[in-house]
């Protein structure tokens, strides 16, 4: 068998092995408060997103109350704006990506009546278009990511009903591609954010029947290379927020356990910095709260009881989830 | 969810801070004194005295007083003020491309940028060199190819998209948004017929790439079509030369796997020797996996039919060791899902052989 010049990445003796919650919860409590002063700043037209990503993995490692509640009830309430949107962060317009984050946020903090939640509505509503996609705001940009922000957001809020549904499904499977992946837009490359975001839609709307589970089982479970971290298209070097679109997908379509999951776990917790706390999307390279979130989500996807279990489809605690009732299909 | 970011997209690093920025001088065409190309921070400029700066909120509480740079701040602290006031005004557009030229992720300032482009009717000719150098700068960015849609659209002039497209494709083969703004102009303004030789041209380059791979499906789904004969056994020859080139090639695997699916593997004539001929040069665990979706689609095709039971049993014996040979040789690492492959195969078609109940992996379930 010839062997390939495949792209990948090797995993070095001496890289982390054991999972350091601890570490990674001291990362994301001074998160923004640190000298790492100009990366915060530039990440600004993403704040939103950016507290849901600390929040979030600060609950699954059960170490919320470290956080500050009541001053980012206040940040999501200074951020939603006439038009019912909400927007990354203070003087910022509003956008589909950063309303989900802020719901998200919103249903950790069991606080949904900080902001208006009818005008929410009204306006993922109204960003659906003729063909049944989604803008991202008022300028337009189509992509299956807003398909999933806008469903994603609405069943939270228990509003699906107001949307077009069947349209939006249209839509949503006629980016579906000859692979059985999903891209951005009809006729995009399959790509594992993007297919995540369409499993993840078709699992609200509760139209997973629609895939092809065995052919899109095995497109995802050939994003993982021999270092056992996944990538997120064909001869892509692995990073560890694909081992979270990849394998929340998986679970999704309910063949997780075709992923080599020792292997996948190593990878994941050689992302890990021993020194600064926190995950990069490699071994070696420099940490975020983004890849963070979802290496210790992915963990949790493959059972580590260290942290808590964390719903596939919306990455949020499930227990945040059951409160709200709400309990997106799986596959078998 | 959130952003879906390109791997080793835009840098969240600490970014190099320009010393010197000629270009603002040109903006005011102000006499700066002796030296036209010293920045001067918008604070101390005269002709923005009028203006209040606007700092950094970061909510009603903050916790922390944040350190900007002092460029970053400067500019920043006035593009608020800015918007705050509404002001459209050509001191705007200028300023905002120093905003840009900060943080080109920064979404609401392509907004304003974009609104002001209008209301001062702006030279969206300047425009597109404008967002041409940006994007060369910062090809990895949602909100810069966003922009430069917008002004093709604006201008409804798509003639420099496919060459400028070719450029960046030309540093990076497989730039996701590079790929999406082709097909959104080809589809749009119908500029299909190059595009095929295109593709061929990036895979001479890198055989392996399978953005141009996904392009070729689509250029020919969009032309010719998948259901003329002549067309299919065009693209299998193609596919098994560039196979031969590099038999461990996924992508060319799944684009063959994904024009012949839905019409039956087996029922290409001459596909399953050719395969099998391959086999014993250009091996891959791609190959095999190929080989045995022939050998299902074969043993779909013969099921149950009279005359074909021995050949049905062999063919059904080929395949499972197919599942065998991956699992425990040559594609270890996904052996779960070739069991499962085998285990499914077996439960289908091998109605008459020994008792198959055999342990399955607890969370396993049996495909239909």
């Amino acid at each position: 068998m010839m062997s390939a010049q495949l792209k990948d990445v090797i995993i070095k003796p001496d890289a982390p092995s054991s999972l350091l919650l601890d570490k990674h919860a001291d990362y994301i409590a001074a998160y923004g408060s640190k000298k790492d002063d100009y990366e915060y700043t530039l990440s600004e037209y993403l704040r939103m997103s950016g507290v849901y990503w600390g929040l979030t993995v600060m609950d699954l490692m059960d170490q919320l109350q470290r956080m500050n509640r009541q001053e980012i009830i206040d940040f999501i309430k200074a951020c939603q704006h006439e038009c019912g949107g909400i927007s990354a962060s203070i003087g910022h317009d509003p956008h589909l990506l950063y309303t989900l984050s802020a719901v998200q946020i919103l249903c950790l903090y069991d606080s949904l009546d900080a902001i208006d939640v009818d005008k929410v509505v009204e306006y993922v509503k109204g960003l659906q278009q003729d063909d049944g996609s989604f803008a991202g705001d008022k300028w337009g940009e189509i992509d299956t990511r807003f398909s999933f922000c806008a469903v994603a957001t609405l069943a939270l809020l228990g509003k699906m009903d107001t949307i077009n549904v069947d349209k939006a499904v249209e839509f949503v499977l006629s980016c579906m591609n000859f692979d059985g992946g999903f891209g951005c837009r009809p006729g995009s490359e399959s790509h594992a954010g993007q297919i995540y975001c369409c499993t993840g839609f078709l699992s609200l709307t509760g139209q997973l029947h629609q895939l092809n589970a065995d052919l899109l089982g095995w497109w995802l479970c050939e994003r993982q290379l021999p270092s056992g971290g996944l990538n997120g298209r064909p001869e892509k070097l692995p990073d560890v927020c694909y081992s979270w679109w990849v394998l929340a997908s998986l679970k999704i379509i309910g063949r997780i356990h075709w992923i080599d999951k020792a292997k996948l776990q190593r990878f994941i917790l050689a992302c890990q910095d021993e020194e600064t706390g926190g995950f990069a999307d490699r071994p070696g390279d420099m940490v975020d709260p983004f890849h963070t979130l979802f290496g210790v989500a992915g963990l949790s996807l493959l059972g580590d009881e260290a942290i808590k279990p964390v719903n596939p489809v919306l990455c949020m605690p499930e227990d945040v989830l059951q409160r709200v009732g709400l309990q997106p299909d799986l596959l078998s | 969810m959130s952003t879906v970011e390109e791997p080793s997209s835009e840098p969240l690093g600490v970014k190099e801070q320009k010393e010197l920025d000629a270009e603002v001088g040109d903006h005011f065409g102000d006499n700066y004194g002796a030296d036209p190309t010293r920045y001067i921070l918008y604070r101390d400029r005269k002709e923005w005295a009028d203006l209040e700066p606007v700092p950094q909120d970061d909510g009603p509480n903050p916790v922390v007083k944040i350190a900007y740079s002092d460029k970053f701040a400067d500019v920043y602290d006035y593009f608020r003020a800015l918007l705050k006031k509404d002001e459209k005004s050509e001191r705007a557009f200028a300023l905002t491309a120093d905003a840009i030229d900060l943080n080109a992720a920064n979404y609401t300032v392509w907004h304003y940028r974009r609104v002001l482009l209008q209301a001062l009717s702006k030279d969206l000719r300047e425009e597109m060199k404008y967002i041409t150098n940006i994007i060369e700068e910062q090809p990895k960015n949602y909100q810069v190819w966003h922009h430069r849609r917008m002004v093709v659209e604006w201008l409804n002039d798509p003639s420099a998209e496919l060459q400028f497209i070719a450029d960046v494709l030309s540093q990076d083969a497989k730039n996701y948004h590079a790929w999406q703004h082709r097909q959104w102009v080809i589809q749009e303004y119908k500029l299909w017929d190059n595009e095929l030789d295109f593709v061929e041209n990036l895979l001479d380059e890198d055989v392996r790439n399978n953005s141009a791979w996904n392009q070729r499906h689509f250029v020919i789904s969009h032309t010719t079509g998948f259901s003329d004969p002549a067309i299919v056994q065009r693209e299998i020859q193609y596919c098994l030369n560039q196979i031969r080139k590099a038999p461990h090639n996924e992508s060319a695997w799944n684009y063959l796997k994904g024009m012949l699916q839905d019409r039956g593997l087996s029922s290409q004539p001459g596909l399953l020797e050719k395969i099998l001929e391959l086999k014993e040069t250009h091996c891959s665990p791609y190959l095999l996996a190929f080989l045995f979706d022939c050998y299902e689609d074969a043993l779909e095709s013969s099921f149950q039919k009279e005359n074909l039971e021995q050949e049905h049993k062999e063919t059904l014996k080929k395949a499972l060791e197919i599942c065998e040979l991956l699992a425990q040789e040559k594609d270890t690492i996904r052996k779960e899902y070739w069991q499962f492959l085998g285990r499914s195969l077996k439960n289908k078609y091998g109605g008459d052989g020994p008792s198959n109940e055999e342990t399955k992996p607890a969370d396993t379930q049996e495909a239909s």
